[in-house]
């Protein structure tokens, strides 16, 4: 039953549009205009798009808790409020509509969406004003808001939407700004091509998942007559459950593809080539999370489809351990995080795949906001390093050194920032001690909500999930020493500076959400669930069992303890360009978490190197030779035709009139004698 | 005289007249042997006339003469014309028009 059947509806529900609009609005005005606004302007523009889409997003979420808190009579649950904008596609038995839809869950990501981006466009002001100066392209400044916005108007399309349709278009529209930003200094990277080749393997990699996902929506048209979220969940119980499978399994090669789970992950290490913004908004809170938003949305679909849930909750799970084991060896700052989402992103898949949807929608907004911290907070390290690489130590060039061409974001060649950056160390902390899973922080609470529900639903799944978590501590706590603690390992970290204001106030509201949404699902008030529960039906009741959450709580612990004991001396810190310690104890195990398990390579030569090989077959063999054969062939014919002809039009006249008479001897001999 | 010599003469002077257009290179030979073609078709206009007793032979005869007559300024002209260029009315050097 929709709550626009009932008498009294909100007219705030109209404003939903805005949602997309404000945004689209905000990047054409920074795309025409933009270069008379100056920096300060086009910033100012496009967080202020960004904003009023989030000052939607409350309005909408006021207007649905006013409505849910007066039942309506005979009101069954879920309740939706779809706002028809105009119609698309009419054709033959296929109509469907622009149609939003406005219900707790797509008002839930609008918020984490629209929030976290707005906090990350203010950040972006600051940060990308000294990055676009670093790399030398002031005039670029424009571009990066002008696809940031574009960004948050696609997400948005993706959430808001009513229908399958609709939400696929918002899917690729995301993943076309994640290739814009990713390449964002497209003549950049390692090689002068790097950074465009990380965007164009994941477009490429986005591209796979996205076919699956087509396929589902192939069959689901097929079985189903309709796209709309609705329709389709009313109908589940007709439809056969092997039908059911096939769609959800093709949903979750989407869902592999978008939130980077096996195999289809290598993608997002590789993004970290774009700007840091883009790494926190994009790659960390929220393209990533449309996987898991899309298996939540399809709940419906997935709790008729047992099988499928299963290879889901084992995907996540695998994904998360995999992931985690190789943070673990990583030496670049945003590599760890990097990994450390895929890794997270496991947890969420795993949980929904379990069925615990509102377990994995409460990590998936407390994840957004510490591992947007996390990454802003590397930015704003990052930053610094530069500021004490670069020409504003000034010390390089009073001693005659030459510009170094330090990686600022190896953390092999931190240390010590705690004392150059203390607002940076003391919000990263918090974000670091939250991914750890550490109480009363926000990470605690959701982690223990999946574990919890593991521990009750299958044991394997929550030993696996168990192990990541350790591996998640250690690789916080050795992340955490080796930027913070200890000397400097090089004189960029030296004299590193504190980065402005317009950077670390976003880190500092970012920190006191992770601090507090805690409390959005607090064992005992259940915000969320009651919250949730409006568009997702009764589902489990998250409960809080003590063991399990002291067990997670302890897990985590050890991990920050064992890496202290590793890295925590301060020997081993100072030393610069030494052997890691871990590769010591662990030997093999290391490397191979430090090379990623070799993944990459892997992948190129089972399956890049045979489709490169199958490429060129069929470019030279098949389309030069044979198919250009036949064409050319055939002209060659005619031209040969045409020389054998060309030899009667020898040009003497006398052979003309000799032909004049023959002709006149056949007509008259046909006329005398053959015409009886 | 039976009318059959004068057939016969008619048409030994055709073939000796398509035998010269074919056979000569020299443009005004052409043009003479053409004219022996034309007389030997009013010899046998004539010789038909006279052999029905009807005057619509030698009637024609008139037209094929003032036509022969008109075709071949025509065609002096144009050898005249080609003469300026070529400096020969030799008809084997007319072949540009070869494919």
């Amino acid at each position: 039953m929709l709550l626009s059947e009932s008498i009294s509806i909100d007219p705030t529900f109209q404003l939903v549009p805005w949602v997309v609009l404000i945004p689209l609005i905000g990047l054409l005005v920074n795309l025409l205009v933009g270069r008379r606004l100056g920096e300060k302007g086009v910033g100012i523009v496009a967080s202020l798009a960004s904003g009023g889409a989030f000052a939607i997003a409350v309005l909408l979420a006021f207007a649905l808790a006013g409505s849910a808190a007066r039942p309506v009579e005979g009101m069954a649950k879920p309740e939706a409020v779809v706002v028809p904008f105009m119609e698309w596609i009419k054709t033959g038995s296929l109509s469907v509509g622009w149609d939003f839809r406005v219900d707790t869950l797509s008002v839930t990501m609008m918020l984490v969406v629209a929030g976290v981006g707005t906090l990350i466009h203010i950040y972006s002001i600051g940060y990308m004003h000294s990055d676009v100066r670093h790399n030398g392209a002031p005039g670029r400044f424009r571009r990066f808001f002008v696809y940031l916005n574009l960004f948050i108007a696609a997400m948005m399309i993706l959430v808001s939407a009513d229908n399958y349709l609709m939400m696929f278009v918002g899917w690729e529209g995301v993943g076309l700004c994640s290739y814009l930003l990713i390449g964002f200094w497209f003549e950049k990277g390692a090689e002068g091509t790097g950074n465009a080749r990380a965007a164009k393997k994941a477009m490429v990699v986005n591209r796979i998942g996205d076919f699956g996902l087509l396929i589902a929506l192939f069959i689901m048209f097929g079985a189903f007559g309709t796209f709309e979220f609705q329709a389709v969940f009313d109908k589940v119980k007709d439809v056969a459950p092997w039908v059911l499978t096939a769609i959800t399994l093709f949903m979750l090669i989407g869902v592999a593809g978008k939130s980077a789970q096996l195999p289809l992950f290598v993608w997002l290490p590789d993004a970290m080539a774009g700007p840091t913004p883009v790494s926190a908004l994009i790659h960390a809170a929220t393209m990533v999370t449309a996987g898991v938003y899309l298996i939540v949305r399809s709940s419906a679909l997935y709790m008729a489809a047992p099988t499928a849930q299963s290879v889901v909750t084992w995907v996540g799970a695998l994904t998360a351990l995999f992931a985690a084991s190789i943070a673990v060896g990583q030496n670049d700052i945003k590599k760890v995080l990097a990994y450390s989402t895929i890794s997270q992103l496991g947890f969420m898949v795993a949980a929904v795949g379990m069925g615990a949807f509102v377990a994995g929608m409460f990590h998936l907004v407390t994840h957004a906001f510490f591992k947007a911290l996390l990454f802003l907070g590397a930015g704003s390290v990052i930053l610094g390093m530069e500021h004490g690489d670069g020409p504003s130590s000034g010390h390089g060039q009073a001693s005659g050194h030459a510009a170094t061409t330090l990686d600022p974001q190896d953390m092999r060649n931190m240390g010590g920032l705690r004392e150059k950056m203390p607002v940076t160390f003391w919000v990263y902390l918090i974000g670091a001690l939250a991914l750890a899973g550490v109480a009363p922080l926000a990470g605690f609470f959701s982690k223990d909500e999946i574990l919890t529900a593991a521990s009750q639903q299958n044991l394997p799944v929550f030993v696996v999930l168990v192990i990541a978590a350790f591996f998640t501590a250690f690789y916080v706590g050795r992340q955490l020493l080796l930027v913070f603690f200890g000397k400097g390992r090089s004189p960029a970290a030296e004299h590193a500076q504190e980065s402005p204001a317009l950077v670390t106030v976003p880190l500092v509201v970012l920190a006191v959400l992770t601090v507090f949404a805690g409390g959005l699902n607090f064992p005992g008030s259940h915000l969320l669930e009651t919250w949730l529960e409006h568009t997702l039906g009764p589902g489990q009741p998250a409960e809080f069992v003590v063991p399990v959450a002291l067990g997670s709580l302890g897990v985590a612990l050890v991990g920050l303890l064992i890496a202290w004991s590793i890295y925590g001396q301060r020997k081993t810190l100072s030393k610069t360009g030494g052997v890691d310690p871990l590769a010591r104890i662990l030997g093999p195990i290391y490397t191979g978490m430090e090379h990623k398990w070799w993944v990459d390579e892997i992948y190129r030569a089972m399956v890049i190197r045979p489709y490169e090989a199958l490429s060129r077959f069929l470019a030279d063999d098949v389309d030069r030779d044979l198919i250009d054969g036949i064409v050319n062939g055939f002209g060659g014919l005619v031209v040969g035709f045409a020389g054998v002809w060309r030899k009667l039009q020898s040009g003497y006249v006398r052979s003309y009139a000799l032909t004049i008479f023959l002709g006149a001897v056949a007509i008259l001999t046909y006329l005398a004698f053959l015409s009886r | 005289m039976p009318i059959q010599y004068y057939l016969i003469l008619s048409a030994l002077m055709f073939v000796i007249g398509v035998v010269g257009v074919l056979v000569r290179r020299n443009a005004i030979i052409i043009f003479m042997c053409l004219e022996m073609m034309f007389n030997a078709a009013n010899l046998a206009f004539v010789a038909f006339a006279s052999s029905f007793n009807a005057l619509d032979g030698q009637l024609f005869v008139f037209f094929v003469m003032t036509v022969a007559a008109a075709e071949v300024a025509v065609g002096l002209a144009l050898m005249v014309a080609i003469f300026r260029t070529k400096h020969s009315i030799d008809v084997d050097q007319l072949s540009s028009l070869k494919g």
